[in-house]
């Protein structure tokens, strides 16, 4: 399934003009507040009527039906839970509308972990437990696509840290598309297949995950003080002195990455945000260092910024780094496209909610 | 049939109760509908239809009843088309005290409605369209579950302010015995006789206990609405 948006809409001193496909998978719609996110996903919620809006999912026309025929999945930042009915009663909201049995109740509320709540009122709830009803409740109402806008930002760092797998699960065992707004560049990190970035109401660039985060031009347009990129790797074995050893496919090598440890199996593939502060770069293999992760790469893409920074992407063999250092030390080791290194990663350095479940292809 | 009370009392009192009673019921729909406009829709006339809707709040009763005549008495525009094309008239009939006492609480039972919808909070109303219910469904399964507490306190109190109308029932439908003599009609007779005190105390007991009972049910109701409002 593929979303396709096409708006133009005229507010007072702003103007959103915005033309953006979303793949299946989780398309992050990714700005600073008052960029035009909301307005974008308020549009194919059809909560909002742009003065020009052509909305495709999979070629079908969304954007002459009122919200409530789009048959659309809203999870939206405040919860919005119904607060006259318990948990049940909210996500057997759309089937009772419908007059049909819920479909796959079971299922979503084990899924969510929803079965101690059942029987409370929406006042009774944490942040996150009302987070995750609305989730289910969206997701009980047989919807073709699923829009959250900041689903996370109301909740603390331990709430977010409870929600983001249940949100993996559902972009990696739901086929439906899911448009993700977000201004959090570790959260777009983290569960984005695509990224999509608006500025002042207009796209400035939309991509794989993996290009956009590694790619030099744009991470400043991300942020430069959370730019990194995210490298998917293997976890080999969790060893005795509470490091985990990962495999990294870089081409037809397997280089090993050691990590405080991770959650997961051995075996289980995993999606690592390394920010690029992080990373050092050498132009020969360091000795005698404290450092664990010393991974062979090739300068791909150099960006020398207004200030006294550079971006450096990285190419290990198929998957990327970005690596962050001044200006002079680019131009002391006269780092240019081609040219080997040695990437250098403390293993302390990657955190654990940097850690997340890769998309299964 | 209530003891203690003589039969013209008795009449008297169940007599306000249904007035009382078809007055709240049938401006409810019409209290919900003003109420509604008055909240949630902006329109030319808006702060008119606010004036015409608290009117009979400020308005010397007295003069609320005789404009009532002046429409709706026989020779009013409005009672005089009733009566040629449906044979109906409130002159001087039970109705036309129910008709008083409707539009004299009207103004408590708006005020009661508006002040819950507009505790609802639209955004809720949002969800339940993504959810996929039209906007009837929503006002059914959203707007009215929410507001429901308020619109009870409303006609509670309108109830009870129906109870003790006064002056425009008596400028509009007289003081008939049996057919317009509501509870403060009746004691306001009974004062103008000699020895009816008796009487006319037993009512006013019976007033205050009705009153009371009324402003405690609206006071309850107005707190489930907030706890409803807040989920719990």
């Amino acid at each position: 399934m593929t979303l396709e948006i096409r708006l133009s809409h005229s507010l007072p001193g702003f103007r959103l003009e915005v033309d953006l496909t979303a793949p299946p998978g989780l398309t992050c719609l990714f700005g600073r507040s008052g960029s035009g996110k909301t307005t974008v996903i308020n549009a194919v919620a059809g909560l909002l009527r742009p003065d020009r809006a052509e909305i495709l999912l999979d070629n079908e026309p969304l954007h002459h039906l009122p919200p409530h025929r789009r048959r659309i999945g809203y999870v939206f930042q405040d919860a919005r839970l119904f607060p006259h009915l318990t948990v049940r009663g909210n996500l057997g909201y759309a089937a009772r509308i419908r007059r049909r049995r819920p479909p796959g109740f079971d299922r979503i509320v084990a899924l969510l972990g929803l079965a101690a709540l059942l029987d409370r009122r929406p006042g009774a709830l944490s942040g996150g437990e009302r987070q995750r009803v609305a989730i289910g409740r969206a997701l009980l109402s047989e919807p073709r696509l699923i829009l959250m806008d900041e689903p996370l930002a109301a909740l603390d760092e331990a709430r977010k840290a409870e929600i983001l797998p249940y949100i993996e699960t559902l972009r990696d065992e739901l086929a439906l598309p899911i448009l993700y707004v977000s201004h959090s560049l570790p959260e777009v990190a983290r569960l984005a297949t695509t990224i999509a970035v608006i500025e002042a109401g207009h796209l400035v660039a939309q991509g794989p995950a993996a290009d956009l985060l590694s790619d030099p031009q744009i991470a400043p347009v991300l942020g430069l003080g959370d730019a990194g990129a995210i490298l998917t790797a293997r976890i080999a074995a969790h060893e005795g002195d509470g490091l985990s050893r990962l495999e990294l496919a870089a081409g037809p090598l397997r280089l090993p990455l050691w990590l405080p440890r991770v959650l997961g199996a051995p075996g289980q593939t995993l999606r690592l945000r390394i920010a690029a502060q992080d990373v050092i770069l050498s132009l020969s293999r360091p000795e005698g260092l404290s450092a664990l992760n010393i991974l062979p790469a090739r300068v791909s893409a150099l960006h020398l910024g207004s200030g006294p920074g550079a971006l450096v992407r990285l190419d290990l063999g198929g998957q990327h780094l970005l690596a962050r250092v001044t200006r002079r030390s680019a131009e002391a080791l006269a780092l240019a496209p081609g040219q080997p290194v040695f990437a250098i990663v403390k293993s302390v350095a990657v955190a654990r909610d940097s850690v997340g479940h890769a998309v299964t292809p | 049939m209530f003891d203690g009370l003589s039969p013209a009392e008795t009449q008297a009192l169940l007599l306000s109760l249904r007035v009382s009673f078809w007055a709240t019921l049938t401006s409810l729909p019409l209290g919900l509908l003003a109420a509604h406009a008055l909240a949630r829709w902006r329109f030319p006339g808006h702060g008119l239809l606010n004036l015409i809707v608290h009117l009979p709040l400020i308005l010397p009763p007295v003069v609320t009843g005789y404009l009532l005549l002046l429409s709706f008495g026989r020779q009013g525009w409005a009672g005089a088309a009733l009566w040629d094309w449906f044979g109906f008239t409130f002159a001087f009939r039970w109705t036309g005290a129910a008709l008083a006492a409707a539009v004299m609480a009207f103004p408590l039972l708006v005020r009661a409605i508006r002040l819950a919808l507009e505790a609802v909070d639209p955004r809720l109303e949002e969800a339940a369209a993504t959810l996929g219910a039209s906007r009837g469904m929503v006002y059914l399964t959203v707007t009215l579950p929410l507001i429901l507490p308020g619109l009870l306190a409303g006609a509670v109190l309108a109830f009870a302010k129906a109870m003790g109308e006064f002056g425009a029932t008596i400028t509009f439908v007289a003081n008939i015995p049996g057919e317009t003599q509501t509870l403060p009609t009746a004691i306001y007779s009974f004062l103008q006789v000699p020895g009816g005190d008796a009487g006319a105390l037993r009512l006013v007991l019976v007033s205050v206990a009705i009153a009371t009972l009324a402003l405690a049910l609206s006071e309850w109701l107005s707190r489930r609405i907030a706890a409803r409002i807040a989920g719990r």
